[in-house]
C-alpha cells in the first residue's frame, strides 16, 4: 500500500540535459547500436572507447552516478557469476588454486573481459531507460515500429505501444492490489513460507487467481470507458506529444555513428 | 437534447434467457440541465446511462442525441464526443501514465491536432484545478483527483453532456464533495449539461431535477421538492429520503406547521427558528 | 480477550529514501465485549492501525499486548493472535479465489486446523451470521453472486474462523443503501446475539454513531477524541468540524439550533431523538 506511493514508474529520473531532450528514437537506435558493437567488440580497446563514451554522456546527462549503480546493482549478481564461471573452468596457465578449483591467468583475462561486456550491455540500457520516459520510449517505439509499414510489414505497432502504455500505467496499480491480497490472506491464516515447494507453490493459489480475476476485470471497465472516449485502434489517432528530429538531434547521432564505427573497424 | 423515444432494452444471456432493463422510456434531456437518476439496485439506472452514448443500444425505440441517432454507426463517434461519460471505478478508467497524457487520450482518438490538444489540455485542467498536478502519475493521486482527470478527459472533448455513473460511490466524504463541486460549477459556469446516477437520496437532494427508475421504468419526475412529498412511493421503491427531509416529514406527521419537503438544513433551521 | 497498545508508532520505508512516520505514539485499550467505531480521513492511519492489532504489521515502536503477552517476542502467540482477531479489509471480496463458496469460507478455520466435523459447523454457523441459506449457496461459485452476496461471503469467510475480535474496514463501502443497511443489521445482531468485541471502521459518521458505543477520532496518525457517541455530540462538534469530518445532518441542524440561543439538546444521534426533542421544545411554548 505505501511502498508503492512513491516508486515511479520505470527507472527514468528527470533532469534539464541534453541527453533527456535528444529524440526517443534517436536514443532507441543509439542504445540497439551500442549493444550490437559491444557484442561485436574483441579488444580491450574497444571497450575502453565504449566506456569512455557511455561515461561521458551520463555524465553530460547530469544523473547522479549513485543512481546508475543503483540500476545495474539487481544484475550484478550475473556478472559475478559469469566471472566466477570463466576464472574456474578456462584451462591455461594456472596462477591460484582453491582447494579443488583451480583459477588460470587465460581464465582471469577471459572472465575479465566477458564480465565488462555484461557490464557494458547493461550500462547501456540503463543509460537509455534512466534518461527516456516511459512514455517517450514507447512512443519512439512505436514510431519505429511504423517504419516497418513503410516497407509492407505488418507490425501492430499502435497497438503494441498502447499495451505498453496501460502496462506502464498499471504496474503500480496491480502491485498494490497484490501487497492488499497477500495480507488479506495472512489474515485468514494462509502461509507463504513453510512446507515443501510444492506446498509453497499451491499457496500461491489464493493471490494468483483473485489478482488475475482482479486484472481480467480492470481490463473490462477500461476497454468501456476507451471506448467511450472515441477509442477504436490506430486509424487516424494524433499524439499529444509530437517527436521531431532537430540539428542537436542529428549532430549527437552523426558522432555516435563515427564512432561506433571506429570501433567496428579497428 | 438528448431524447429517448418508446426506448425498451433487453438483455440476454448465455442462456438465450432475456431481462427487460428497460421499459418504454420517453424523457428529454434538456441543454444545460442539472438533473438527478435514482433507483434501487436492478432499477435499470445504469442501462439508462449507457444508453446516452450508444454504449448500449435500444432493443426497441430511439435515442437521439443533437439530432443524432445512438443507431446510425456513422454519427456514434459524434455523439461519444457530445456525451462524456465518468464511471464508477476511478483507477480503471485512466490509461495513460501522466494526468496530462490521460486528458489528451479522447482528443488524440478523434485526431485533434497537436497544438489544438496542448491548448485544450491547459484549459481541462484548471477547470478542475488539476493544474498542478499534470505530470502526476495516476496511481499516485486521491480517488477524488483521479475522477478530476476523467471529467477533464472529457471536458477536452468539448463534451456538451457528462453522464455520470455512481462517480462518487467508491469515494471518501472528502472526494464526494470535490466532484459534487465540480460538477456543479462546471454546470453553471460552462453550461455543461450533467446528468449524475447516483443511489443516494441526499446527492439528489442536490440536483434540479431527479428522475426515479423502478424496474425500468420512470416512476416519479420533478424537482427534488416534488419529488421528496411521495414518501409512500419512494418507500415502496426502497428508497429512503435523506435524514432532514425524513425528520420534517416526522414533524409534520405530528401536526407541527413545517413543510414535509425539507431539503437541506438551512431550510430546516429556518423553518423551526419561527416555532421554537 | 483484552488488547492494549502502549505508546505504538509505525514508520512505513523505515530508514528508506520515502520513510513516513503513519502512527504517533498510539495509547490504545480494547476491552472485550466493547463495540468501537474508529473514523478518520484517508490518511490518517486507521487502515495501519488495524493491521498492528492483528499483528499484520509489527509496531516500530512501542508494544502491543494482547492479554497482558506482548504479542510480537513469540512467533506462536502471533499465530494465535489471527484465531482470535479476525480482520477484513476493505472490499473483502477482492480476495474470493475458491471454487465453491464452502470452500471460500472454510479457508481461514482450515488453515488454523480445523477439519472435518468441526469445520463444517464453522462454515454453517458463519453462513447464518450473514443470512446465507447453507444448503442453497455451498455449493455455488463465490463469483456467480450479486456485489451484496460475495461481500457478505467474504466477511464470512473471517467470521467461520471463530474469532472473540472482530475487525471491519468499511464493510459498507460502495454497496447501495438497502445492501449498506442489511449488512449494518447483520453486524448489530452479531454483536447482540455472540457476544464478540468489534471494530469498526468507516468514512460515514452516521453509520459509526448508529452502532458504535465508543467511538475513537483519529486524525495525522494520532487518536484525537475517543469517547461516547453523546459525549462527542454533546462537546466535540467543532474539534471534528475542525478536523474536516462531517457529522450527522441532523446533529450539525441541531447544533447550530443551540448556537443560535434555542434551548434545544444537541447531542442527538437518531431521527426519533430529534424529533421528540424538538417536539418537546415546541410544546414547552
Amino acid at each position: 500500500m505505501k511502498f508503492t506511493r512513491n516508486l515511479t514508474i520505470g527507472q527514468y529520473i528527470h533532469k534539464d540535459s541534453f541527453i533527456h531532450k535528444l529524440d526517443p528514437r534517436i536514443k532507441l537506435i543509439t542504445a540497439l547500436l551500442l549493444i550490437i558493437v559491444i557484442f561485436l567488440i574483441n579488444t580491450w580497446n574497444g571497450f575502453f572507447v565504449i566506456g569512455l563514451y557511455l561515461f561521458l554522456s551520463i555524465t553530460i546527462s547530469k544523473i547522479n552516478p549513485k543512481h546508475v549503480l543503483l540500476g545495474i546493482k539487481p544484475l550484478l549478481f550475473i556478472i559475478i557469476i559469469t566471472l566466477l564461471l570463466h576464472l574456474f573452468t578456462t584451462k591455461g596457465e594456472v596462477i591460484f588454486t582453491l582447494w579443488i578449483l583451480e583459477i588460470t591467468k587465460e581464465g582471469l583475462l577471459r572472465g575479465l573481459f566477458i564480465a565488462t561486456r555484461l557490464f557494458l550491455l547493461i550500462l547501456s540500457t540503463s543509460w537509455l531507460t534512466l534518461t527516456t520516459s516511459p512514455i517517450a520510449l514507447t512512443d519512439g517505439i512505436e514510431r519505429i515500429l511504423l517504419v516497418f509499414r513503410i516497407i509492407k510489414i505488418p507490425i501492430p505497432a499502435h497497438e503494441i505501444a498502447m499495451m505498453m502504455t496501460i502496462a506502464l500505467r498499471f504496474i503500480p496499480t496491480l502491485m498494490e492490489e497484490t501487497e492488499k491480497i497477500i495480507k488479506a490472506q495472512i489474515a485468514r491464516g494462509a502461509d507463504f513460507e513453510s512446507g515443501s515447494i510444492i506446498n509453497r507453490i499451491k499457496s500461491m493459489i489464493p493471490i494468483i487467481i483473485p489478482l488475475f480475476i482482479n486484472a481480467f476485470h480492470r481490463a473490462d471497465e477500461l476497454a468501456v470507458a476507451m471506448e467511450a472516449r472515441c477509442y477504436r485502434g490506430g486509424e487516424g489517432r494524433t499524439h499529444y506529444r509530437e517527436l521531431s528530429i532537430k540539428a542537436t538531434d542529428q549532430i549527437f547521432f552523426f558522432i555516435t555513428l563515427i564512432l561506433i564505427l571506429l570501433v567496428v573497424f579497428f | 437534447m438528448i431524447r429517448f423515444i418508446n426506448v425498451t432494452h433487453a438483455y440476454h444471456n448465455e442462456r438465450e434467457e432475456s431481462t427487460i432493463s428497460l421499459s418504454d422510456i420517453n424523457i428529454n434531456i434538456n441543454t444545460g440541465d442539472f438533473i438527478a437518476v435514482i433507483g434501487a439496485n436492478g432499477s435499470g439506472k445504469s442501462t439508462f446511462a449507457r444508453h446516452m452514448n450508444g454504449l448500449l443500444l435500444p432493443s426497441k425505440g430511439n435515442v437521439i442525441v443533437d439530432g443524432n441517432n445512438t443507431n446510425d454507426s456513422d454519427k456514434l463517434w459524434e455523439i461519444r464526443k457530445k456525451v462524456g461519460m465518468v464511471f464508477q471505478n476511478p483507477d480503471n478508467q485512466l490509461v495513460a501514465t501522466t494526468i496530462e497524457d490521460d486528458i489528451a487520450f479522447g482528443m488524440e482518438n478523434i485526431g485533434i491536432e497537436e497544438s489544438e490538444m496542448k491548448k485544450r489540455v491547459e484549459w481541462a485542467l484548471n477547470l478542475v484545478g488539476m493544474h498542478d498536478l499534470r505530470n502526476k502519475e495516476p496511481h499516485l493521486l486521491s480517488g477524488g483527483q483521479k475522477q478530476k482527470v476523467v471529467i477533464a478527459g472529457a471536458l477536452a472533448m468539448h463534451t456538451s453532456y457528462l453522464v455520470l455513473d455512481e462517480p462518487t460511490s467508491m469515494l471518501d466524504p472528502k472526494g464526494r464533495k470535490e466532484i459534487l463541486e465540480t460538477i456543479k460549477k462546471l454546470n453553471r459556469e460552462e453550461h455543461i449539461t450533467i446528468i449524475y446516477i447516483t443511489h443516494f437520496m441526499s446527492e439528489a437532494a442536490e440536483f434540479d431535477k431527479i428522475i426515479v427508475l423502478d424496474n425500468g421504468k420512470i416512476a416519479l419526475t420533478g424537482a427534488p421538492k416534488s419529488v421528496f412529498l411521495h414518501y409512500d412511493k419512494l418507500k415502496e421503491l426502497n428508497l429512503e429520503l435523506p435524514q432532514i427531509t425524513m425528520l420534517a416529514k416526522l414533524l409534520n406527521d405530528n401536526g407541527l406547521d413545517i413543510s414535509p419537503n425539507i431539503l437541506n438544513e438551512k431550510e430546516m433551521i429556518e423553518e423551526l427558528c419561527s416555532l421554537i | 480477550m483484552f488488547i492494549d497498545l502502549r505508546n505504538v508508532s509505525y514508520t512505513y520505508n523505515l530508514n528508506m529514501p520515502f520513510e513516513t512516520e503513519v502512527l504517533k505514539s498510539i495509547n490504545l485499550s480494547i476491552n472485550e465485549g466493547e463495540f468501537i467505531g474508529i473514523i478518520g480521513h484517508t490518511g490518517c492511519g486507521k487502515t495501519t492501525l488495524l493491521q498492528l492489532l492483528n499483528g499484520l504489521l509489527e509496531p516500530t515502536n512501542g508494544k502491543i499486548l494482547i492479554d497482558g503477552i506482548d504479542i510480537h517476542k513469540d512467533k506462536n502467540k502471533l499465530r494465535e493472535v489471527r484465531k482470535n482477531i479476525g480482520l477484513s479489509f476493505q472490499y473483502p471480496e477482492n480476495q474470493l479465489f475458491e471454487e465453491t463458496i464452502f470452500k471460500e469460507i472454510a479457508f481461514g478455520p482450515k488453515n488454523m486446523g480445523i477439519k472435518g466435523d468441526s469445520l463444517i459447523d464453522n462454515v454453517k454457523k458463519a453462513m447464518k451470521m450473514v443470512d446465507l441459506d447453507y444448503s442453497i449457496y455451498k455449493e455455488r461459485s463465490p463469483f456467480n453472486l450479486s456485489g451484496g452476496e460475495m461481500r457478505r461471503v467474504a466477511i464470512a469467510s473471517i467470521l467461520a474462523i471463530d474469532p472473540e475480535v472482530i475487525i471491519l474496514d468499511e464493510p459498507t463501502a460502495s454497496l447501495d443503501p438497502q445492501t449498506r443497511n442489511r449488512i449494518l443489521r447483520l453486524i448489530k445482531d452479531i454483536f447482540k446475539r455472540y457476544s464478540k468485541t468489534i471494530v469498526l471502521v468507516s468514512h460515514n459518521m452516521e453509520v459509526i454513531a448508529e452502532l458504535a458505543q465508543r467511538i475513537i477520532v483519529m486524525d495525522k496518525g494520532r487518536i484525537v477524541l475517543d469517547n461516547s457517541p453523546k459525549n462527542i455530540f454533546r462537546n466535540n462538534v467543532t474539534s471534528l468540524e475542525q478536523i474536516g469530518l462531517a457529522i450527522p445532518q441532523i446533529t450539525s441542524m441541531m447544533h447550530k439550533l443551540r448556537k443560535m440561543g434555542k434551548p434545544i439538546k444537541p447531542d442527538v444521534l437518531t431521527l426519533e431523538e430529534a424529533k421528540n426533542e424538538i417536539l418537546k421544545i415546541v410544546k414547552k411554548k
